[in-house]
């Protein structure tokens, strides 16, 4: 089998599986992995930006909030039907990370972490200022009758697990396709080695812009997806954490390779539910597990796989 | 009160405000210019360093003053060991790669807050003052008899704050002794300096290192101590000092102590005097905003020379 027909039967095969395992899951797994699904959907956006093109960002949350409330705003103040206002939140994120994009990429290392971290609180800070609105910390709920799209219920269990898939499936072939172009090859590039890419004639800046729009896009749509899917929409997933927990799951699994988000979502999500049972502490979890990742497997599962011997994954 | 012992009142309480973010401040600064690693877990050495007041305050007993010297010398030394050994442990061994150390440092952060909720609890609790009394303080009004002083209610400060601001200011100047006056400060510069240069005179750069980190931990404990008696002793309370380290130090130009402190004194006075006009979360957007335009267009700070 040639290389890239092996990476279409993994990729395609998993995606696959998921849809079949729709079928078969208790309740409790399948409620679960809707939402691991919808939530690797937005690590898969953040390690478009951290895994190819090397830029750490502290503050993906704004993108994801954007989108969260762009979907749930609209909805809410300005009774838009779910269709689209889920629109409406995907270019408020595409908007946001364009603007974050062209004040943070005129910094880097360091400075760009922190410029991302301070835009990010103060979206943070900015959603708890309009409280009116947007109701805080508190978060409102949107309501089962507001989440009909073209007749289907998107409050029903397997309604919400097809639109979780579908929105894992369109945002992993994307990145597939991406990093496998052209385009994908020169971010990669960047990452090693931003100075001899902008010597071979390419523009380093037009790149990493669009590594950022489309990284933030896909995760402004992840936060539009989990407002409107699971009916809620709060401040806190506009928090720091939230900027967080991607960048924990892409290590874990593994940057920049496209199972890696999805493989460290499920592997963080299922790690917390499980010891929630032993400790309440899941934040401990958390901690202790990132900075094992950044003693012992800087690459991450996926990465640690492709390193011994799948040297084909992409 | 009119507006004249209004911002007297603002600007005192301001100024204890900017002593202990100067301490703090100061802390993360040394930190990033000898290392230039950036610590996230800073604002968890200074909640340490204010739970451990609480402990050594709770089990000592008898007088207050007893405890909280206790405070005053155990929590930097205990919080520095704990600091001193995560280098050894964790930040030496990822050989203080920026990026990989700002994530080994935020799962820190969760680990000790975590492990602090899990021993001390989600209470606030209270440390006694060494002594506290209250000073009234004079205001003056032009009358019918020319210049006048009298006291104006609720102008007033405590003794245990102008103290705060002193011991601060002691500290500091302890600290630019250090750093200008002697052989592990020359050390430390040198390691600033050049790194490879220093390893290559036989500088133990590895040992400046986890002092360095030590001390810049220690300094954040020490700034908790002298709130604790004014604030009260949270797992959560952090989050804050962190946020206005990080303005102060990017305000002042990474890495420069005396821009630091500067800018401490700025942040700290005003951050009184901004919340008299405009809603402290507003504040809040104000300050990260401008934190990230002036990182975006001037990375070397306000007062910074040398590029970041």
């Amino acid at each position: 089998m040639s290389v890239s027909a092996r990476i279409l039967v993994l990729h395609l095969g998993l995606l696959a599986l998921l849809f079949v395992l729709q079928f078969v899951l208790p309740p409790y797994h399948h409620g679960n992995i809707a939402r691991i699904m919808v939530l690797a959907s937005y690590a898969i956006g953040y390690n478009i930006l951290f895994g190819y093109t090397g830029l750490l960002s502290l503050g993906h949350a704004l993108f994801f909030a954007a989108g969260m409330y762009g979907m749930g705003l609209t909805i809410q103040h300005a009774g838009f039907a779910p269709a689209p206002a889920i629109l409406v939140g995907i270019l408020a994120g595409a908007a946001v990370s364009a603007a974050l994009a062209l004040l943070a990429l005129r910094t880097i290392g360091v400075a760009f972490m922190i410029v991302t971290l301070m835009f990010a609180q103060a979206g943070y800070l900015t959603v708890l200022y309009f409280g009116e609105y947007t109701r805080g910390d508190e978060g409102f709920v949107i309501q089962a009758a507001q989440r009909i799209v073209w007749g289907i219920d998107l409050s029903d269990a397997t309604n919400r697990y097809f639109a979780a898939w579908a929105l894992f499936a369109v945002s992993l072939i994307i990145c597939l396709q991406v990093v496998r172009a052209p385009f994908g090859r020169t971010l990669v590039a960047i990452r090693e080695n931003e100075e001899r890419v902008r010597m071979l004639g390419y523009d380093t800046f037009a790149h990493k812009l669009s590594a950022m729009v489309l990284s933030g896009t896909i995760a402004a749509a992840a936060g539009a997806f989990y407002g409107l899917l699971f009916g809620y929409a709060g401040a806190s997933f506009a928090s720091v954490q939230y900027s967080i927990l991607p960048l924990l799951w892409v290590l874990l699994g593994g940057a920049g390779t496209v199972l890696g988000p999805f493989v460290g979502t499920v592997f963080m999500f299922y790690l917390i539910d499980l010891s929630s049972g032993i400790t309440t502490a899941h934040m401990l979890i958390a901690g202790v597990a990132l900075v094992a990742l950044t003693l012992f497997a800087p690459q991450g599962l996926v990465g640690e796989i492709k390193r011994r011997g799948a040297k084909w994954l992409p | 009160m009119e507006l004249g012992p209004y911002i007297l009142l603002a600007t005192l309480e301001g100024a204890v405000t900017a002593a202990v973010l100067a301490l703090t401040a100061v802390g993360l600064s040394l930190v990033f210019g000898v290392m230039r690693v950036v610590n996230i877990a800073h604002g968890e050495f200074f909640m340490l360093g204010a739970v451990i007041a609480w402990y050594v305050a709770h089990y000592m007993g008898g007088h207050p003053a007893l405890g909280f010297v206790a405070a005053l010398v155990l929590a930097p030394l205990l919080v520095g060991g704990l600091a001193v050994a995560a280098d050894m442990t964790i930040l030496k061994r990822i050989e203080y790669d920026p990026e990989r150390t700002i994530v080994a440092t935020i799962g820190l952060l969760y680990i000790i807050q975590q492990l602090t909720l899990m021993t001390y609890g989600p209470e606030a609790r209270p440390v006694e003052p060494p002594f506290n009394e209250r000073i009234a303080l004079p205001w003056f009004e032009f009358g019918d008899d020319g210049l006048e002083f009298y006291y104006p209610w609720g102008l007033s400060t405590t003794s245990y704050k102008l103290a705060v601001i002193g011991a601060a200011a002691a500290v500091l100047a302890g600290v630019w002794a250090m750093m200008t006056r002697t052989k592990v400060g020359l050390l430390m510069r040198a390691t600033q300096a050049d790194r490879e240069m220093a390893l290559a005179f036989g500088i133990p750069v590895e040992r400046v290192y986890a002092i360095v980190f030590g001390i810049g931990a220690g300094l954040a404990a020490l700034a908790a101590v002298l709130i604790v008696p004014i604030q009260q002793a949270h797992y959560l309370m952090g989050a804050d000092p962190l946020l206005l380290s990080f303005i102060v130090v990017i305000i002042g130009g990474l890495g420069s102590l005396p821009g630091t402190v500067v800018a401490a004194i700025i942040i700290g006075l005003s951050d009184g005097i901004i919340s008299v006009f405009f809603s402290p979360t507003l504040a809040k957007i104000l300050a990260t905003l401008l934190v990230g335009l002036v990182l975006v267009f001037r990375p070397q700070g306000l007062f910074g020379t040398r590029a970041a």
